[in-house]
């Protein structure tokens, strides 16, 4: 190991003279070292030639003096020229042959491993102590040199030095001596190894701690003791005799069961209606106790100033009734129930023809004025409806597109019948509808006017619409007095139309020009009268409910006028300062009427006790510019319902001014019923024919 | 005599008829109420005469599956008024004679 250690210091050291090449220095090197004298081949070269100059081989080229002084320059390049320059490896994560730009030029043409000692160096040093050469200054000189040593060399390998000396030699004790670096002393052993120690800083401790909520607990307590377990083994004994007594009563009855079970699946699909019901019940009983006061006006309420102001009455605003779902729909139609006096429908559409979007068809009830009973949607306007006076379920329809229909309110939500253009349906808007007597065959019957001069009466035939023309309107068709000769088409058109009572061929028809024509179901060319009525569409016309003779026209043109169907002039005419949406008889007394005006207005009249001013007149809506369009009475209440054009309903009450009875001397019997009433319009009429009698 | 006989008919009539498992009062849920109530009928028929060791079984055999502090009461006449985990008692008639009052409270 020394010995390695020396070569490599004497390498180290040597190497720079190595390379320069100087040939000087080599021979006093080998001075010394025969054997390196004689491996200096290579290097000496040049001397060797010198001496043996004058030995030359017989082919050697001859050459002049000028071309032995040429110069030739070589340029001495790192490259080797032997090295191969198309080395190819295969590359295994390309999978092909790569040529490989790197290629070794190192030539190694000799190498030697000197024995030279530096004598300051350690190896000498000690070797000379090992001599007795050592002399008292060597340690001084070896401090320096060691110095020197230390700086030149790097620190390990003196290091690895030291520790092979200490491990190797004998002498440790002398070398320790020698030497003033302590830091040999301190290693114990040969192998390379290091000791390191070190404090960690400890985690200060903490206490943490919860509780949990303790399981709950009850207290329970019993006596157990012979009878107690008796009685219980007997209770429990009668309980099972009688679970299968049920047992057997069960299988007993298990066959009725299965009947039984086919009636409940029909009806347990309407699980709900069960709840539906419950909820409408309660959804009323809501309504009547957030509306108490209303309903408590609506039965008991009569208005106590109307006895200071008599004969003028007033009309006491009830319920309103209003649904979410409705914009931009005006009411066109109310019917009452004739069965349920508490029903009443509304058709909603538009009268305006630019705006004509779908329409509706609700049914109210008073007892729950918050929401309507049954709610169908219709794709064109509703016009008019009416609902049959036997058969309360059926209601007949008619749409702004011609069509009519019947609605079924037990078989929801599509029309039960409904007019096809291939059944007849009207071209234009269906004005008005109403159901007649069924026929032979029990069918049910209804009629409608149009805009396109028909009339058309729908027979319900299981499950279609069987329509028959009634009578085709025109101006001239037939009319005893002679066509208006202004009349540029021959068309009329019908806007409404009207029943009589008790006379069932006989009914009346308004138009748009303002003529009313008297009808026979059985001449359906002729009118059997025209009545020269109003210059403007007639809006209404209806006979009045208890006198034969007698009905009622409205029209836009202002007016409001009494008819007798004999007479071609008419009795009354009223000019209410507005255009009439409706007017309407009461169902209560063959005198009194009231119409509606657009002016928001509800004017009510009693012919029997005014003849010239209305009782009450009265606008009835806050809003303004509201119109009102149509009007209704109540069968039996003394309520009357008044539609908007905004799609809402009021309910008014009468007050007892306008639905008095004719005061009646004492001891005299009062007389009743309908008679009583054709006998007060006659006294009428004569009062009224007899100045007429006088002035003729 | 006839009486007597009659008397012993229906003693034995009432041995017969009452020697199902009456639970009695429970707070268990299902499972645990059942596998209980077979535990107590097996302790009380293997220790039909000593109901000390019948009481000794349940209580280990709950304790093992149900966690610990069970008790157990086996008697034919006590009374007691005992705190227990909801849901861990079991107060059940045995045998026409035995009542047997299992609680978990610990």
């Amino acid at each position: 190991m020394p010995v390695y250690n020396n070569n490599a210091a004497a390498q180290g050291k040597k190497g720079s003279d190595v390379h320069k090449g100087a040939g000087a220095k080599v021979p006093k090197a080998s001075i010394k070292k025969k054997d390196e004298e004689a491996l200096d081949v290579a290097e000496g070269a040049d001397e060797r030639t010198n001496v043996k100059a004058n030995m030359k081989p017989a082919n050697q080229v001859q050459l002049t003096e000028a071309e032995l002084k040429e110069e030739i320059t070589r340029v001495l390049t790192a490259n080797n020229p032997h090295a191969p320059q198309n080395i190819v490896r295969y590359s295994f994560k390309e999978r092909s042959y790569k040529s490989t730009s790197v290629v070794d030029h190192l030539a190694v043409h000799f190498v030697l491993e000197g024995s030279l000692l530096h004598k300051d160096s350690e190896e000498a040093r000690r070797l000379r102590i090992r001599d007795g050469l050592c002399k008292e200054p060597a340690p001084t000189e070896n401090k320096a040199e060691s110095e020197e040593d230390h700086a030149e060399t790097p620190a390990t390998p003196v290091e690895d030095r030291g520790e092979g000396e200490e491990a190797g030699e004998e002498e440790r004790p002398d070398s320790a001596a020698s030497r003033p670096d302590k830091k040999q002393a301190k290693i114990t052993n040969q192998f390379n190894f290091s000791e390191r120690a070190s404090q960690s800083h400890n985690n200060p401790s903490r206490d943490r701690s919860c509780q949990t909520e303790p399981p709950q607990r009850v207290t329970f307590s019993a006596t157990a003791n012979q009878w107690e377990i008796y009685d219980a083994y007997l209770e429990e004994l009668q309980k099972q005799e009688k679970s299968k007594e049920k047992q057997k009563t069960t299988l007993l009855k298990k066959d009725d069961k299965s009947k039984k079970k086919m009636t409940q699946v029909e009806t347990q699909g309407d699980d709900l209606t069960k709840v539906r019901m419950v909820s409408k019940i309660m959804e009323r009983m809501v309504i009547q106790n957030i509306m108490d006061d209303i309903a408590q006006d609506f039965k008991y309420y009569e208005d106590p100033s109307d006895e200071y102001r008599d004969p003028e009455g007033t009309l006491l605003p009830l319920w309103t009734f209003h649904y979410d779902q409705v914009r931009n729909l005006s009411v066109t139609a109310l019917s009452w129930n004739n069965k349920y006096q508490d029903l009443f429908a509304v058709g909603l559409g538009s009268y305006d023809f630019s705006k004509q979007e779908g329409g509706m068809l609700l049914l109210y009830t008073l007892k729950n004025p918050a929401f309507p009973e049954y709610i169908y949607s219709t794709d064109s306007g509703v016009l008019c409806l009416d609902i049959h006076p036997q058969h309360s379920h059926l209601v007949a329809v008619g749409l702004y597109d011609g069509c009519v229909a019947v609605y079924n309110l037990k078989k929801k939500p599509h029309p039960v019948y409904k007019s096809t253009a291939k059944t007849g349906k009207h071209t234009d808007p269906v004005w008005q509808v109403r159901w007649q007597n069924d026929d032979l065959d029990n069918n049910h019957i209804f009629y409608s006017v149009s805009s396109d001069s028909r009339v058309v009466s729908w027979t319900l035939v299981k499950n279609e619409l069987i329509f028959t023309d009634i009578i085709r309107l025109s101006v001239n068709g037939g009319v005893s007095d002679g066509p208006d000769g202004a009349q540029l088409s021959n068309i009329s058109r019908g806007t409404s139309f009207d029943f009589h009572k008790q006379i069932d061929y006989l009914f009346l028809v308004g138009t748009e020009e303002g003529k009313i024509h008297k009808c026979s179901k059985t001449y359906s060319s002729q009118f059997l009268e025209t009545y020269d009525a109003h210059s403007m569409p007639v809006d209404a016309v209806k006979w009045n409910h208890f006198h034969p003779d007698i009905f009622i026209s409205c029209s836009s043109d202002w007016t409001v006028k009494i008819w007798d169907h004999t007479v071609k002039t008419p009795l009354f005419i009223y000019d209410l300062g507005t255009a009439v949406g409706d007017v309407a008889w009461s169902p209560y007394s063959s005198t009194v009427l009231a119409a509606v005006t657009t002016d928001r207005k509800v004017h009510v009249f009693d012919l029997n006790i005014n003849k010239h001013e209305p009782l009450c007149q009265q606008p009835v809506v806050a809003k303004k510019k509201t119109k009102l369009t149509h009007i209704e009475f109540n069968p039996i209440h003394p309520i009357i319902i008044v539609g908007d054009d905004r799609g809402d309903v009021t309910s008014l009450k009468l007050s007892p001014n306008l639905r008095k009875k004719p005061k009646s001397k004492k001891g005299q019997e009062q007389p009743k019923g309908s008679e009583a009433e054709v006998a007060k319009m006659d006294k009428l009429l004569s009062l009224l024919k007899e100045p007429e009698l006088s002035t003729v | 005599m006839a009486a007597t006989g009659e008397g012993k008919k229906e003693e034995a009539d009432y041995k017969r008829l009452h020697s199902f498992p009456l639970i009695r009062h429970t707070d268990m849920p299902e499972e645990m109420r059942v596998e209980t109530m077979e535990l107590c009928v097996t302790a009380c028929e293997k220790f039909a005469t000593n109901n000390e060791s019948a009481a000794k079984m349940i209580k280990e055999s709950m304790d093992k599956k149900f966690g610990s502090s069970w008790h157990v009461v086996i008697g034919e006449g006590f009374g007691f008024e005992v705190t227990h985990e909801v849901k861990n008692l079991l107060y059940m008639f045995f045998g026409g004679s035995l009542a047997v009052c299992v609680w978990k409270c610990s």
